[in-house]
C-alpha cells in the first residue's frame, strides 16, 4: 500500500491500472504472473488443440473421399460394387425425412412456445411443462428411436404390421398405412420427437426478445391475445425463430440412430414415392459403409461424409444470413 | 429496438388488424380465441404425452422382460455375465454393459471437462474479440457435427494413431478411441455452456479483484470461476448425459464385446451399443432378446434423466443468483 502511493507521487506520467499494480506490487506477485502466463500459454494451446481437431477431421475426410465425389456418386444407389455406389437413395431419404419432420415438429414447437410464452399465466402446470421440455431434452435420441419405432411404426400393436389398414395404392403417391411401418412418415415423426424440445427453447427465447411495450401497443388498442401475437409479436421474431428451426433441422438431417432403431431396410435401390416409402438416410448409409472392412467402403463412408457435411454447412450459413439480415432490420 | 418509432409502427398495424376483428361480433372473436388457446395448449400437452409414453413403453417391456422364466430381477441388476445371444445358456446381468459406458463416458470427461472449461475460461477471461469472434464459429461447427462422423474419425483416424504411436494393442475397436471421440464431441457443449456462466458474472466481482491487484489468473481462478461454479457443474452434468446417451461413435468405434474391464485398449460394449446390435440384427420382435434391450433403455433412461435433472437444478440455482 505505502509503495503504492509514493510510486503515483513520483510519476505525474498517466499510467494505466496494470502499471502501477505491475510497478507497486512485491516480489511474491512475480511468481503469480508468471503462474498467470502459464495459465495463458495452456489456454492458447488447449484452445488450439480444438481447431487442430476440426482441422484435421475435415482433412482426413476430405482426402479420403473426394476422389470419389462426382455426379455419378450423388445419382447411383448402394452397390455392393463400390465403384458403381452412390448416395441416391439415402440423399432423398434425409430429404423426404427431413421436409416431414420440420412440416410436424415446426408449427408443434412454435405453438408450444407461444402457448408457454403469451397465453399461459405463470402457474404450476406452467413450470411442469417447462422442466418437462427441459428433461426431453437431455433424453437419449436412440431412446426417442424406441417412441417411435412403437408409436409410429407398429401403433402400440394395435394392428398387425403384416396386414395394416390401407388407403390407396402402395404404388400411388397418396398410399397410407396404418400402422406406418419403418416408411418415411414414420422416420421423419420420430425425428420430430428428436428435435422438438430444441425447437420450442428457441422458439421461446425468440418470443422473448420482444420488447413488451410493443404488446402492450397492441392490447392497448383493444386487441385480444391472438391478435396480438399473430400480428405484431410473431412477426417480429419470425427471423429468429426460423433461424432456431433451421438449426434444429441440420440436428435432424445428422441423426442415425433413432432411424435405425425403427429398422429401416440397409440396402435400399429407390428413392421414396410416398410417406410410407422405403427409405434411409445419409447418417446411416455412413454408418453401413463405416461398418465394413473390405477396401473402397471406407472411401464410399468419407464421401457421404463431404455430402453430409455440405449439407449441413449450406443449412447453417442460411441460418446465419437470417440472422444477420435480423441485426440489420432490427438496428 | 424498442423506440418510440418502432412501437407507434406497430401500433398502427395492431389497430389495423384490430379494426378487422372488431367487424366481426365479440362472440365470435372470444370463440375464435378460445379455439387457438386450446390448438395451442394441446401443442404444449404433446411434450407430457410425449414423457409418458416413453415411460409406459419402457416400463411395459421391461415388466414383460423380467416375467420371463429365464430372467430374474436380481440377476439382471447384480449379474457380472451379460450373454444374451450366444450358448444354451443366456445371461442378463447389466453390469457389463454399464462398465463399458462409464468407460467410455470417464474417457470423454477427462479430456472434454478440464479442456472444455479451459477454453471457456479463454474465451470469456483472456481472448481479445477478434480471436472470440473467430473461435466461437469454430466451436459450433465442432457442435454441429453429427456424431456419426465422429465415430468414422475414431475409426479412421484416433485408432490407427493409438494402435501405431502408443500400443499395438489397440484393436480396431477399443475404449480409448471411442472416448476420445465422444469427449471430441462433448467438448463444445461444455466450452459454450460454461462460458455463457463466465459470462454472466457480474464486472464489478472481477474489476473489485483487479483493484486488489490480482492478475488475470487470480481473478478467473479464485473469483470468477467459483462465482459461476453451479453453471460450469450444470454444463458438465449435461455434457455426461450427452456422452452416456451417445450412440453412433460407440457403435462404429468401441465394439460389441460386453464384460467388465477398466483397459482402456479393450473392446466393450455400452448399453447404446447393445441396443443398436439388437435393433440392427435378426433377433426376433417379442423375443427375449428383444425385450432386454427395452431393459436396457429403462436404465439408460433414469440414469439420463436424474443427470439431466440434477444439471437443471444446478442451472437454474446459477440462474437465480444472476440474472
Amino acid at each position: 500500500m505505502h509503495s503504492l502511493g509514493a510510486q503515483a507521487q513520483s510519476n505525474t506520467r498517466r499510467r494505466s491500472p496494470g502499471e502501477i499494480v505491475a510497478a507497486a506490487v512485491p516480489a511474491s506477485q512475480l511468481r503469480r504472473r508468471v503462474v498467470d502466463r502459464t495459465f495463458l500459454a495452456l489456454c492458447i494451446v488447449f484452445t488450439g488443440l480444438a481447431v487442430v481437431i476440426l482441422g484435421i477431421l475435415l482433412v482426413t475426410i476430405w482426402q479420403d473421399g473426394h476422389t470419389r465425389l462426382s455426379w455419378q456418386f450423388l445419382n447411383s444407389f448402394a452397390s455392393r460394387r463400390t465403384e458403381e455406389a452412390g448416395v441416391r437413395a439415402p440423399m432423398w431419404g434425409s430429404i423426404w425425412a427431413c421436409v416431414i419432420c420440420a412440416l410436424a415438429a415446426v408449427p408443434i414447437g412454435v405453438g408450444t412456445a407461444i402457448y408457454l410464452e403469451e397465453f399461459s399465466k405463470r402457474s404450476r402446470f406452467r413450470s411442469f411443462i417447462q422442466l418437462n421440455i427441459a428433461n426431453l431434452a437431455g433424453v437419449p435420441s436412440i431412446v426417442y428411436g424406441i417412441l417411435g419405432l412403437t408409436a409410429f411404426a407398429r401403433a402400440f400393436g394395435s394392428a398387425s404390421t403384416d396386414s395394416p389398414i390401407t388407403i390407396g395404392q402402395p404404388e400411388s403417391f397418396f398410399y397410407l398405412q396404418l400402422p406406418f411401418g419403418h416408411g418415411v412418415l414414420a422416420g421423419g415423426l420420430t425425428l420430430m420427437l428428436v428435435v422438438l424440445p430444441i425447437i420450442i427453447v428457441s422458439s421461446q427465447e425468440a418470443l422473448r426478445s420482444v420488447p413488451r411495450s410493443l404488446r402492450t401497443a397492441s392490447l392497448a388498442l383493444g386487441g385480444t391475445q391472438w391478435q396480438t401475437t399473430w400480428n405484431i409479436t410473431l412477426p417480429a421474431s419470425i427471423p429468429m425463430i426460423m433461424t432456431g428451426a433451421i438449426l434444429a433441422m441440420s440436428r435432424a438431417i445428422g441423426e442415425a440412430a433413432p432411424i435405425l432403431v425403427l429398422g429401416v431396410p440397409l440396402f435400399i435401390r429407390t428413392t421414396p414415392i410416398n410417406l410410407m416409402s422405403d427409405f434411409t438416410v445419409l447418417p446411416l448409409q455412413i454408418y453401413n459403409w463405416a461398418m465394413r472392412q473390405q477396401s473402397g467402403f471406407h472411401e464410399l463412408a468419407a464421401a457421404a461424409i463431404i455430402v453430409l457435411l455440405a449439407v449441413l454447412l449450406t443449412l447453417n450459413a442460411v441460418a446465419v444470413i437470417i440472422r444477420h439480415r435480423l441485426q440489420r432490420a432490427a438496428s | 429496438m424498442s423506440n418510440a418509432a418502432e412501437i407507434s409502427a406497430a401500433a398502427v398495424r395492431a389497430a389495423a388488424a384490430n379494426r378487422r376483428g372488431i367487424a366481426r361480433s365479440r362472440a365470435a372473436r372470444i370463440g375464435t380465441e378460445r379455439i387457438i388457446r386450446g390448438t395451442l395448449l394441446a401443442c404444449a400437452l404433446m411434450s407430457i404425452v410425449t414423457t409418458f409414453t416413453i415411460l409406459v413403453i419402457l416400463l411395459a417391456q421391461s415388466v414383460s422382460f423380467f416375467a420371463m422364466p429365464q430372467v430374474s430381477i436380481w440377476e439382471f441388476f447384480t449379474g457380472t455375465t451379460w450373454a444374451p445371444l450366444l450358448g444354451e445358456e443366456k445371461h442378463f446381468g447389466i453390469w457389463p454393459l454399464i462398465a463399458g459406458t462409464l468407460l467410455v463416458t470417464s474417457i470423454a470427461a477427462a479430456f472434454a471437462l478440464p479442456v472444455g472449461l479451459i477454453v471457456a475460461v479463454y474465451l470469456s477471461e483472456y481472448a481479445p474479440s477478434r480471436v472470440r469472434s473467430i473461435l466461437k464459429p469454430i466451436l459450433e461447427v465442432l457442435a454441429g457435427i453429427p456424431t456419426v462422423v465422429y465415430g468414422f474419425f475414431a475409426l479412421a483416424v484416433i485408432t490407427p494413431f493409438l494402435h501405431d504411436h502408443i500400443s499395438e494393442s489397440f484393436g480396431t475397436f477399443n475404449a480409448l478411441g471411442a472416448g476420445l471421440a465422444v469427449g471430441i464431441m462433448i467438448l463444445p457443449i461444455v466450452a459454450s455452456l460454461s462460458e455463457d456462466a463466465l459470462r454472466a458474472v457480474p464486472r464489478s466481482l472481477r474489476d473489485a479483484a483487479f483493484a486488489m491487484g490480482g492478475t488475470r489468473f487470480d481473478v478467473s481462478a479464485k473469483v470468477v470461476v467459483p462465482a459461476a461454479l453451479s453453471g460450469i457443474v450444470a454444463s458438465w452434468l449435461l455434457a455426461i448425459t450427452r456422452a452416456i446417451g451417445e450412440t453412433m461413435i460407440v457403435a462404429l468405434a468401441a465394439g460389441g464385446l460386453a464384460r467388465m474391464t477398466l483397459n482402456p485398449a479393450d473392446e466393450v460394449q455400452t448399453m447404446t451399443a447393445y441396443m443398436v446390435q439388437i435393433f440392427t440384427g435378426d433377433a426376433p420382435a417379442y423375443g427375449i432378446e428383444y425385450k432386454s434391450s427395452f431393459a436396457v433403455a429403462t436404465v439408460l433412461f433414469v440414469i439420463t434423466l436424474a443427470l439431466t435433472m440434477a444439471g437443471n437444478l444446478f442451472l437454474r440455482a446459477f440462474r437465480e443468483e444472476y440474472e
